[in-house]
């Protein structure tokens, strides 16, 4: 005797729905990525940390090429499809959702994730006990499975679920560097992170309460209807600046980033490379998606929420870089820069629908530069004993001319230099502050100047002590002379890729503003 | 120009350090190498002390805004629309009715909560599992470590001399206990998909079992039955299980391909499709973490 699959969906659903309809094997990949990072994951506790290695790279290669599959397809298609996770369609039980912009994310944060792992592997392996490194691995694959997770999910709970895992994980691989810094650090950062899912949770919860839905297009109808009605107008507000602080905690911006430079700036430099690239980011693409698909776009405006994101976002692009100029050590240095750079991503979210595919192209950008500049800061206290101050690192771009190149490349970028990807992120910030109203305008374009400005005065001078000429007698070499093949390899690969970013930009604007309006 | 690159150079670097010979440098000397930046005395100035006024300071308007933003919300909730109201839109929603109606037939459980949480949203308990895999290694990455051979005598030395062996009260009174515990736990686990209980609730009660064991009888002889292999096969395996068979039910149901009937008769111990087997599995993983996280804080090992 078979159960009927289709019997419950004729039940609610009319025939004609085709977003439900699987016809291409393809379509299944992103729930195959999902599954086998988190078996993947779990497989790991029982291996040896170089199989665990292998087992992280393969899965992170799969998910690439998976991803980069159904990103093909999505493109084809022209439109979103629901997959169902589970043998009950949405309210009912659980699903997911994929368009082109979630696969964009998926495929560029899979590439991401296997190059700062390679990039950093020889750290991980030096700065890791030996009993604990193949949990680093196990860490990883479940810290990609969120990941992967948060930017397919259709459903508030569901994203709940995997917050949790990745605070969790993302705490895991700071800890696991061996020192007391890192402990004090890892501290600080489950506090602020925790405080930021509690806020996130608060937020579902009263969501659920007044809209009666968990689903995204569910409460996006039940609360167009509370606000045409005035019903419920206060606990709507306040549902929506909880939501927009806990994330801006998790995400650092601005007055919540205090626990950014201490993780960032004292984990293995692998770990400072995702957190940065990568964990920040999904926090963002989830507060892209509350704006779009859970208040919609009428609400988030009438409630004013951007204007304040907009002028945090101001605040943390100046203030990060006042502070980035005022560190003396590199890894604080670039952790600083971070703020900084999401800050350009909450200006383009604050400028509205304009600024909305600047600001997705920027979570982009800085998840291909970030880890490649935090990798050759590892590379570059190689060649120092392992210092990070500046004082010690004068000259280590000429130890380690590969890095040198990376870092350069990178700074041109978060400088914007035309070219490098940072600069068509400037550009289109600039075009979309122009279309707003003029107060708005202005105010941005001030702030991408001076920020620009600060941008240089701390990058130069950082790439002149790293080139500067020193006496080679005094070279320091850490863990011995042989070369590090995968992080040339990584790093060559990230310097591709910001070019590729910068001259084809218009490829990947295109495919962000389908993937917008798929929302 | 010279002179730019060199200002930029010591705005970056410091002021440079007055040149002596490298061999002579203190740490003293090292950490004076820079001028400190505005930020760097203010922290200082604080960390010595200097500041106390504007560190209780801070503790005030600390205090001060957390307790206006816990009167915020709490007066959003007086807002909300009444627990179990019939206006409550959380009581009126399809889902609640399509639960209660087709609950045993959709899924075969009696236990309508068994039925939500292993059938209806798997794909969210799934996460939850891993929440609880990933704090369980969490702990070991911070606590566990392998003793060396002379820690692991005085170890040994310790648990003689500290661990009381004749205490007959607690030996006779486990002795009854444990098997009673762990019979109530088996019970809550097999009945998870008929009667309020399930995987984790009869999990926590497995584990307070081997905790109460371990408490009387010590290491040794839990460690005959229970040790940190054991518990990370158990754990591997039951994860495993339950993303392989979730996977079998996403994988079909969203390609819509017809599956044998497993739901069997709602109501007889044996029925309910996956929801039985995935009800041991996560009670096992649970009883897992709870000793490990026990073990872990008592001992540094598992």
């Amino acid at each position: 005797m078979l159960l009927d699959a289709l019997s419950f969906y004729n039940q609610y659903f009319e025939p004609g729905t085709t977003h439900y309809v699987i016809q291409n094997i393809v379509q299944n990949f992103p729930f195959i990525t999902i599954i086998l990072s988190l078996l993947s994951g779990i497989f790991t506790a029982a291996l040896k940390p170089k199989a665990a290695m292998r087992l992280c790279f393969f899965n992170l290669v799969v998910c690439f090429c998976l991803s980069l599959a159904t990103l093909l397809f999505c493109i084809q298609n022209g439109d979103y499809y629901i997959y169902i996770m589970g043998r009950f369609p949405a309210p009912f039980g659980n699903e997911i959702r994929v368009g082109v912009l979630e696969t964009l994310m998926a495929t560029a944060f899979s590439l991401v994730m296997l190059l700062s792992l390679m990039g950093g592997l020889k750290h991980i392996f030096h700065d890791v006990l030996p009993e604990k490194q193949e949990y680093y691995f196990l860490m990883m694959d479940l810290l990609f499975t969120s990941l992967i997770a948060l930017i397919y999910t259709n459903d508030l709970f569901t994203a709940y679920v995997f917050v949790e895992i990745n605070t969790l994980t993302a705490c895991a691989i700071v800890m696991l560097k061996h020192s007391k810094e890192t402990l004090v650090a890892t501290a600080r950062y489950l506090m602020m992170s925790l405080l930021g899912s509690g806020l996130i949770m608060i937020g579902i919860s009263i969501l659920y309460d007044i809209s009666g839905h968990l689903l995204m297009e569910d409460i996006r109808k039940s609360v167009g209807v509370l606000f045409a009605t005035g019903q419920y107008q206060l606990p709507l507000e306040v549902v929506i600046c909880v939501f927009a602080i806990g994330l801006g905690i998790k995400s650092a911006l601005y007055p919540f980033h205090s626990w950014l430079p201490d993780a960032h700036g004292t984990s293995t430099s692998g770990s400072s490379a995702v957190l940065s690239g990568l964990v920040l980011k999904a926090y963002i693409i989830l507060l892209i998606k509350l704006i779009f698909r859970v208040f919609g776009t009428d609400v988030i405006f009438s409630s004013r929420v951007l204007n304040i994101l907009f002028v945090l976002g101001i605040l943390a692009m100046t203030i990060g870089s006042i502070k980035a100029i005022n560190s003396r050590d590199l890894k604080r240095m670039i952790a600083y820069s971070s703020v900084a750079q999401i800050g350009y991503i909450y200006l383009g979210i604050g400028l509205g629908p304009a600024g909305m595919a600047a600001a997705c192209f920027q979570i982009l950008v800085h998840a291909y530069t970030k880890p490649m500049l935090f990798n050759t800061a590892g590379a570059f206290m190689d060649t120092a004993g392992g210092s990070r101050k500046f004082k010690d690192l004068s000259g280590a771009a000429r130890k380690n001319m590969w890095a040198g190149i990376g870092f350069a490349v990178g700074a041109f970028s978060m400088i914007g230099i035309p070219l490098f990807a940072g600069f068509v992120v400037k550009y289109n910030l600039a075009t979309a502050a122009l279309s707003t109203s003029k107060e708005r305008a202005v105010l941005a374009l001030v702030a991408l100047v001076i920020s620009t400005v600060l941008n240089a005065i701390y990058y130069i001078p950082a790439l002149m002590v790293l080139f500067k000429k020193t006496d080679e007698t005094k070279t320091i070499v850490l863990h011995g002379k042989k070369k590090d093949m995968p992080f040339i390899i990584s790093n060559g690969v990230f310097i591709v890729c910001n070019f590729v970013l910068g001259i084809m930009s218009p490829v990947f604007i295109d495919l962000i503003e389908k993937g917008l309006k798929m929302f | 120009m010279i002179s730019l690159i060199d200002t930029l150079k010591s705005f970056v670097d410091g002021a440079p350090v007055k040149k002596e010979d490298d061999t002579k440098l203190t740490i003293k000397k090292v950490s004076k190498h820079h001028e400190t930046s505005f930020t760097e005395r203010v922290t200082s100035m604080i960390e010595k002390g200097e500041s106390k006024t504007a560190r209780s300071a801070y503790t005030v308007v600390a205090v001060i805004m957390a307790v206006i933003i816990i009167a915020c919300l709490i007066y959003t909730v007086s807002f909300l629309p009444h627990f179990g109201g019939a206006d409550n839109p959380a009581n009126s929603s399809e889902v609640v009715k399509a639960y209660i109606e087709n609950g045993i037939h959709d899924t075969g459980a009696t236990n309508f909560v068994a039925g939500m949480i292993l059938n209806y949203r798997a794909f969210d308990t799934l996460g939850e599992s891993s929440v609880l895999f990933i704090a369980a290694t969490t702990v070991i990455i911070l606590l566990f470590r392998h003793k060396t051979k002379e820690e692991e005598k005085i170890a040994t030395v310790e648990e003689e001399v500290y661990e009381d062996k004749h205490d007959v009260i607690l030996r006779h009174g486990a002795l009854i206990l444990v098997p009673v515990t762990l019979m109530f736990g088996v019970y809550v686990l097999f009945n998870g998909h008929l009667s309020p209980g399930g995987g984790f609730s009869g999990g926590t009660i497995l584990g307070a079992a081997l905790i109460l064991y371990n408490l009387a009888f010590g290491d040794k002889s839990t460690q005959k039955f229970f040790n940190y292999n054991i518990n990370k096969v158990v754990k591997i395996s039951a994860l495993t299980f339950y993303a392989l068979s979730q996977s079998y039910m996403f994988f079909t149901g969203a390609n819509r391909l017809p599956i044998p009937d497993i739901n069997g008769v709602a109501g007889s111990l044996i029925s309910s499709g996956f929801i039985l087997p995935l009800n041991i599995g996560v009670g096992f993983e649970v009883a897992c973490t709870m000793f490990g996280f026990y073990s872990l804080f008592d001992r540094e090992e598992i």
